[in-house]
């Protein structure tokens, strides 16, 4: 029997208020691919990521992940599951190290301190880690952000926005890291407006407008 | 990588936001502050006559950790609201109910530091005794602070969205805690005061079933309340 498929939407649609903002969506992602996102501002992606990242859940239609439904399994897709968002979900006022520990001792990695300060050196931030967040630049922010998604080695990999706030080093460095990142196996699923950018990293593409599925290629 | 259990995510969750209120204070600070005014405004209000300050001290040591109790529960909060960390938190992934829980500990640790701050200004401003039951007294603090955090908790998650979240906080908060304040308030008298009848000990009785009320039915309705079902 073939593995299920990495992300599987069945007739997704999500509403806020009187707006829906995904109407009827249907697709599937194999494990191991990856997808391009595309669409105007306010089309939906950003939704669409939250809700395969279980941070929400459609209004009507259904969500499965590696066989999984998202509602029923939040519990064992969450640990699978990395979402690097708009909202960076640090805390202002703890450090760059004290906010990555904490994720480390939630997600119960061995030896979390040493697996911090690598991180940290990787993402070019061990010199700043015991500062606070709150003084860092937008950049650096996104920077401890991708260190917090790699403590996770996720098997689905959700990136809104990826190369927003970066200096071209720093874009280049994400973009190895997405390549890591598939040749670890990840699935990965990237929402840009960088579409060139996006092209060269993904084998599929999903184009949203107004919440409904325009183009597949 | 194992995902850490129910009370782990509670530590972790009460542990960091130790960290949080070590760094900036502003919590605490703000608490002790707007409490000691409060304290200070009812004797002032009350005028010069011992006996009536120190009769009413209970209830206004309890009005002045209820007021303050706004303060630091919408706070606890709004550092989640910002960056959308409260969402980072059950992605992480963390158990809703474990939140809850480092929550609560978190915000009933800091109402019992203030009402201990608060026992030696109790004393200089409304002449109350201390030395009668100390140790029935703290019991009496820790279990009525606990009463004010485990629906505070709840009711501060749900409104820390909210555009007016200052004003729902209290009017969503106050109303449930009526009985378990006059228990609290009780409590405190006879611990402070004659006790002749030994009234005591039920008084805690009652603030302990209240205790448990609140814990249960926020642990099982907060996961409701976060998670964007």
């Amino acid at each position: 029997m073939s593995d299920p498929p990495a992300i599987e939407l069945k007739d997704v649609s999500k509403r806020f208020g009187p707006r829906w903002a995904i109407s009827r969506l249907s697709f599937t992602l194999a494990p191991g691919r990856s997808l391009l996102l595309t669409g105007h501002n306010g089309s939906g992606k950003t939704t669409l990521l939250r809700m395969i990242a279980t941070a929400t859940f459609p209004t009507l239609g259904a969500i499965e992940l590696f066989g999984q439904e998202t509602r029923r399994h939040r519990a064992d897709l969450r640990p699978k599951v990395a979402l690097l968002s708009h909202a960076n979900f640090l805390y202002e006022d703890l450090t760059a190290a004290q906010n990555l520990s904490l994720a480390a001792q939630l997600l119960g990695t061995d030896a979390p301190a040493t697996k911090v300060a690598e991180l940290l050196d990787r993402v070019g931030l061990l010199a700043r880690a015991n500062n606070p967040v709150r003084q860092f630049s937008a950049g650096m922010r996104k920077r401890v952000s991708i260190a917090r998604l790699l403590l996770k080695a996720p098997k689905l990999a959700l990136l809104d926005e990826p190369f927003g706030e970066l200096d071209p080093a720093g874009i280049t460095q994400m973009e190895g890291l997405i390549r890591e990142l598939q040749a670890q196996g990840a699935t990965v699923v990237l929402a840009t407006h960088l579409i060139e950018q996006g092209l060269a990293l993904t084998q599929e593409r999903l184009h949203l407008e107004q919440g409904r599925k325009e183009k597949v290629s | 990588m194992k995902p850490v259990g129910l009370l782990r995510g509670a530590w972790l969750v009460l542990k960091k936001d130790w960290q949080l209120e070590w760094r900036t204070r502003a919590r605490l600070t703000a608490t002790v502050f707007f409490s000691l005014c409060t304290l200070l405004l009812f004797s002032f209000a009350m005028g010069p006559g011992i006996d009536v300050l120190r009769a009413h001290a209970p209830g206004y040591l309890w009005l002045g950790i209820l007021f303050a109790s706004v303060l630091s529960l919408g706070e606890s909060f709004r550092v989640e609201a910002e960056n959308q960390s409260l969402t980072g938190l059950l992605l992480a992934p963390v158990d809703a109910r474990s939140i809850f829980l480092g929550k609560v500990l978190g915000n009933a640790t800091l109402l019992f530091g203030l009402a201990l701050l608060l026992l030696p200004v109790t004393v200089a401003l409304y002449d109350v005794d201390l030395s009668r039951n100390p140790g029935l007294l703290l019991v009496a603090l820790a279990l009525g602070c606990l009463g004010i955090a485990a629906p505070g908790t709840v009711y501060s998650a749900m409104s820390s969205n909210a555009r007016a979240r200052d004003v729902m906080l209290p009017l969503l908060l106050f109303p449930v805690l009526v009985p378990m304040l006059l228990a609290a308030v009780s409590a405190t008298r006879f611990a402070l005061g004659k006790d002749v009848q030994e009234q005591l000990p039920s008084w805690l009785k009652l603030l302990t079933a209240f205790d448990l009320i609140y814990l249960s039915v926020g642990f099982l309705v907060f996961p409701r309340v976060v998670e964007d079902d």
